[in-house]
Formats: structure tokens, sequence, C-alpha cells
């Protein structure tokens, strides 16, 4: 009699619950908090990251604000990181330039991200010609040297931040369409988008809301490892003279400003931006390649 | 190949045709009156349909022809020709100073898992992959330049009171020591040395990195089990029966580090005067000066698929198990 009583019952599909999702991410949460170069990667972030915000707040003097009576002054108790040619307060201006340079990662890499995923999720999706094209144009894009192309494109738009953030941006769309590209081609053959597609789901809607949830863990380490390279060479164009303009403070252009001082002995002008860039970098480069080891064993970074 | 040789002279097309100012008005001056832009434009075929103007285009690609410098006079094919050893050599150099660097260091890492010597390598690799490269030449100048005096004058290639040597390669290590010259030797080793380990640090990280962890991979299979337990001598199993497995990763690295090393150079001969390429293309960015740009831009391109195609040649060398059809 039970027996009959059950199979009334509609059988309970096994689906992950919202508390096997739960103790997923604690795992996932657990497993970062373990790496400790993922968390000290992460403390960069969060440092650079709350500087930047508060900068107005904590920068002793103003980014642009002059004072040639104290200028080329050596790293003393008024100025912690010294004074430019023109009495500029370097400790203030390396404040200001974490905001140029987060904003500049996260604009170029969401360019990267929201050009780079469609493309590479319809080229996989449709396949056929459109993918043809689109895969075949990833790959042109890829064989130009990185920093030269992202050159020549600022260079062509005219020098600025934004043509910088574009650049910059463009540049890392391939790499995200490839990943794309990758995921969508395994995935898209899983019964459960056969079935969304079975039920008259829109391909929009299985690309974006099904699709893509299952693809996000490669373009998160992508978009992690992506803000690193996007601030260096933002500021590589900065310190050519594509990006950012003087007197505006941003590390790459401080650089520059700071190289013909570095002969006469100067060393702090350029020495502070140029340690911003590289614990930035840094801590991006970490927390990428500990996102990778927790979220997959198998791309292990030879741990 | 060779549709994506064309889909680069096409990118490097439209990022000409997208400029900012108009080509002709930049030739001509700005007070130059509309009749002389309006020759210019129709000499320069800017008055020509754009699927004409990239005929032409690719036509004078064939001959040769990347267009004019405006800031130096010269064609741009010219000014390539002139300094392109300068960058050839300093390229060349970093490479060297890399795979000499990161391989052995990579091996040791690897075969040696988790002792000092790996804890420092992966340190200097994380350090290497992130310092940027105008940063570090700058500190290379201040420390060994300014402080210590042990480097020359960050200028050009050979002190200014020396020849440099005859021009046989263009390189002037050897052409230095073909002709015997080796105060000239001694000079061009002493310029080029803080340059190229400046330009090499980015690849010597990732190589390292790239060497220790395919070596890992290597050294836990069975046949390197099966090697040692025949009693072959350990350096024997790692250096004929590991390394050149674990060789063929490090190599798809390399070659796609060339790409980086072209665009490292362009900052490490701004930094250290050069004379190469790069400082070339970096000055005419400072004049606004666009076909250096663009044809820098191609060539590099160009030149960074040929030397991934080498590579892949080079796999089937290496392991005769990969053949091309």
């Amino acid at each position: 009699m039970s027996e009959t009583a059950t199979t009334l019952v509609p059988n309970p599909v096994p689906q992950p619950s919202a508390q096997v999702a739960a103790a997923k991410r604690q795992t996932f949460t657990r497993l970062l908090m373990k790496n400790r170069l993922a968390m000290l990667g992460f403390g960069f972030i969060i440092i650079w990251t709350i500087l930047a915000i508060i900068a107005p707040l904590v920068a002793p003097y103003g980014p642009t604000l002059t004072d040639t009576a104290s200028k080329l002054q050596a790293p003393n108790a008024a100025h912690w990181f010294g004074t430019d040619n023109f009495g500029r307060d370097v400790l203030s201006r390396v404040l200001y330039g974490a905001r140029i340079s987060i904003w500049t990662g996260l604009i170029a890499v969401a360019i990267s991200f929201c050009i780079g995923v469609p493309l590479g999720g319809i080229a996989a999706y449709y396949g056929g010609r459109i993918g043809n094209v689109i895969m075949r144009l990833m790959d042109i894009l890829l064989a130009f040297p990185s920093l030269v192309l992202s050159m020549a494109i600022a260079a062509s738009i005219g020098a600025g931040l934004t043509s910088a953030m574009i650049a910059v941006g463009v540049v890392g769309i391939p790499e995200f369409a490839r990943l794309m590209y990758g995921q969508t081609i395994s995935l898209k053959e899983k019964e459960y988008i056969e079935a969304s597609r079975a039920i008259g789901v829109k391909d929009k809607v299985i690309l974006f809301r099904h699709i893509l949830p299952n693809a996000l863990a490669p373009l998160l380490v992508q978009a992690t490892l992506g803000m690193g390279f996007a601030i260096l060479t933002a500021s590589s164009l900065s310190f050519l003279g594509l990006g950012v303009k003087p007197p505006i403070a941003e590390w790459g252009a401080m650089i520059a400003e700071g190289r013909e001082y570095i002969i006469s002995g100067q060393w702090w002008l350029v020495t502070f931006p140029g340690l911003g860039i590289a614990t930035a970098i840094l801590g991006f480069n970490l927390l990428g390649d500990g996102l990778r080891d927790v979220l997959d064993p198998r791309l292990r970074s030879g741990k | 190949m060779i549709p994506s040789l064309l889909g680069i002279v096409i990118i490097t097309f439209i990022l000409s045709r997208v400029l900012p100012g108009d080509p002709a008005v930049m030739m001509a001056g700005e007070q130059a009156d509309d009749t002389v832009i309006e020759n210019i434009r129709r000499d320069m075929g800017l008055d020509q349909p754009l699927y004409m103007q990239f005929f032409s285009y690719v036509i004078k690609l064939f001959q040769g022809d990347l267009g004019m410098a405006y800031h130096t006079g010269h064609t741009v094919a010219e000014d390539f020709a002139n300094r392109f050893p300068a960058t050839i050599e300093l390229t060349l150099f970093s490479i060297l100073i890399a795979v000499l660097v990161a391989i052995p260091v990579g091996i040791i890492a690897a075969t040696r898992k988790e002792s000092i010597a790996d804890h420092i390598s992966r340190v200097f690799s994380l350090i290497g992959a992130c310092v940027p490269i105008f940063w570090l030449g700058l500190m290379f100048i201040y420390i060994f330049y300014s402080i210590l005096g042990w480097s020359p004058a960050p200028m050009g290639r050979i002190s200014g009171d020396l020849n440099p040597p005859t021009d046989i390669t263009g390189l002037y290590l050897i052409d230095s020591l073909i002709t015997g010259d080796f105060l000239a030797f001694r000079s061009s080793l002493a310029h080029l040395i803080l340059p190229a380990i400046c330009l090499s640090t980015g690849t010597m990280a990732i190589v390292a990195r790239m060497m220790r962890s395919s070596m890992l991979e290597v050294i836990g299979q069975d046949f390197i089990r099966t090697a040692r337990a025949k009693g072959i001598h350990e350096f024997l199993v790692i250096s004929r029966h590991a390394l050149v497995n674990a060789l063929i990763p490090t190599l798809t690295v390399l070659g796609l580090q060339f790409g980086y090393l072209l665009g490292g150079a362009v900052i490490t001969e701004t930094i250290f005067s050069w004379p190469g390429v790069g400082g070339y293309v970096t000055d005419s960015i400072l004049a606004a000066d666009y076909a250096p740009i663009q044809a820098f831009t191609l060539v590099s391109a160009l030149l960074y698929s040929l030397i991934n195609l080498l590579v892949d040649l080079i796999y089937g060398w290496i392991d005769p198990r990969i053949r091309y059809e």
C-alpha cells in the first residue's frame, strides 16, 4: 500500500538546493581564505581601493597643488614621499593616482568582458559562419603584441584617459571571447540546455541566464588577472605619453615626469608611484592565481 | 597563415584611417589654404573610395613603402632599416638572458620542490611579473649609474668616444668580436647589459614559472620512474628524459613572450635612449607622427606571427611525435 502511495507522489527531482549552493560557497570561501598568497593579494587590493576612495580625506595636500618654494624635497616630515619639480606632494599624488589606475582597470576590464563574453558565447552557441568569423577576428587581434596594439589604438583615437581605457579594453576582448567560447561549446551540449531549448526558452535567455552563470568561474579569474594587466598597460601608455596628460596625478605619467630627475639622484619621484603600480598588480595577480587554484584544481599553477 | 596576415593588414589599415586629424592637413601644416590641402589629398589618394585606398595601401606594402616619417624627414622604411639592428640586438640578448636564467632556475625549483631555492625563485617570478618595465629600468639607472657608477650613462649602444664596429651583422657585440675590436666589445656590452636585463625580467619570470610547472608534471610520469628504476643517473634522467618533454610548453610560452618583448622594447629603448625602433616609435608618438606607429604595429604583428609559426615548427623537431601534414 505504502509503495503505491509513494509512486503517486511526484518524484522529487534531485536538484541542487539552496543549502547545497550555500555549502559550496562556504567551501569556496574557506579554500580561498586558506590560500595565504591570495589573501595577501586581496589585502593589497582592499588597501588600494580604500585609499583610492578616501584619497581626498587622507591626502595631506591637493594632487596638483604646486609650491615652488619647496620643490624637489627629499622625503621629510612634511612630505613623507618628498615633492616633485613643481613642489607637488608625491604622497598625495600617489594616493590620487590610485583612483585613476583602479578606475582605468575597472572600465577597461568591463569593456573587454562586456564585448568579449557575448562575442564568444554567440560564436560558440550559433557556430557556423558567424562563429567562424568572430573567432577568426579574435585570432587576428591576438596576433598583435598587446602593448603595441593598445599603443596603436590609443594613438589613433588621440591621447587621453578615455582612449587609454578603450585601447586597453579592446586588447583584452579576445581573451574573454576565447574563454567564453570554450565554456559555451561544452555547456551547450548539456542536458539542461537541451531541456530549456525543448520548452522553448529564447536563445538569448539560454545564453545569458543558463550558460553564463555556469561559465563564470574562469571568466572571474580572467577578470581579476585582467585588472593587473590593464593597470600595467594603462600606466605604460601614460608613461609613453598616450594616456593621462599632465598635470593629472597618474602613476605612469608621474614616473615619466620624474624620469629626468633620476640621474641627478631624486629617486623619490619615480620610486613611490612605481611601488604603487607594482603592489596593485601584485594584488590582482595573487588573487587571480588563488581564485584559479580554488575554482579549478586542474589548472593549478604548479603548486 | 594567409588569412590572418590579411586580417592584420586590414586592422592596421582601419587604425590608420580613424586618425583624429586629417593627414593632408597634418602634412601641409595648419596654416595651409584649402587648395594646397586639396592637392595633397589628391596626391595621397585620400579622395578615393575606401576600398581603392586599401588596394593602394596593400600595393605600397608589397613595394616596401611604409609611408613618410615627417619628424625625421625620411621614409619609415629607411628609418626602420637603420634602427632595426639595435632592436634585434637588444631583444635577442634579452631572450638569451631570460632563457639562460629561467630554464635552470625552473629545473632546480622543480627538482628540489619546497626547498629554499624553490621558494626564492617563486618569489622572484611573482615579483618579476608585476614590476613595470619602465620603473625597473629607471631604478636600474639610479642604482647602477647614479649611485654605484658601474654602468655607463644610459645613452646609446657604445661610448661616444669610440667608433662603432664595422657593420657586418648590425649587432655591435658580434661585429666587434668578428673584427677583433675588444674595446668596442666591452663598451657595447656595458651599454647593452642593463637594458637587456630590464627587458628580460618579465619573460624570465614567466618562463621560469612555466618550466617549473611543466617539469613537475613530467617528473611525476611513469617513464621517469622507469628510467630511475633502470638505474640511470639522476642528472641524465632530468637532462635527457624529463627536460626534452618539459620544454614544449615552455617553448610555447617563450614564443608568446616575443610579443611582450616587442612592446617592452619600446619602453626600454625610450628609457635607455637606445637607438632602436622602439625609441623611434616613442619619438613618433611625441611628435604626433602616425605613419611610423602604424608601420611598427604592422611589422611587429607580422614578426610575432612568424615567430609563433617558427615555434610550431620547432615542436616537430623537439618532439618527433608531432608531425605536420
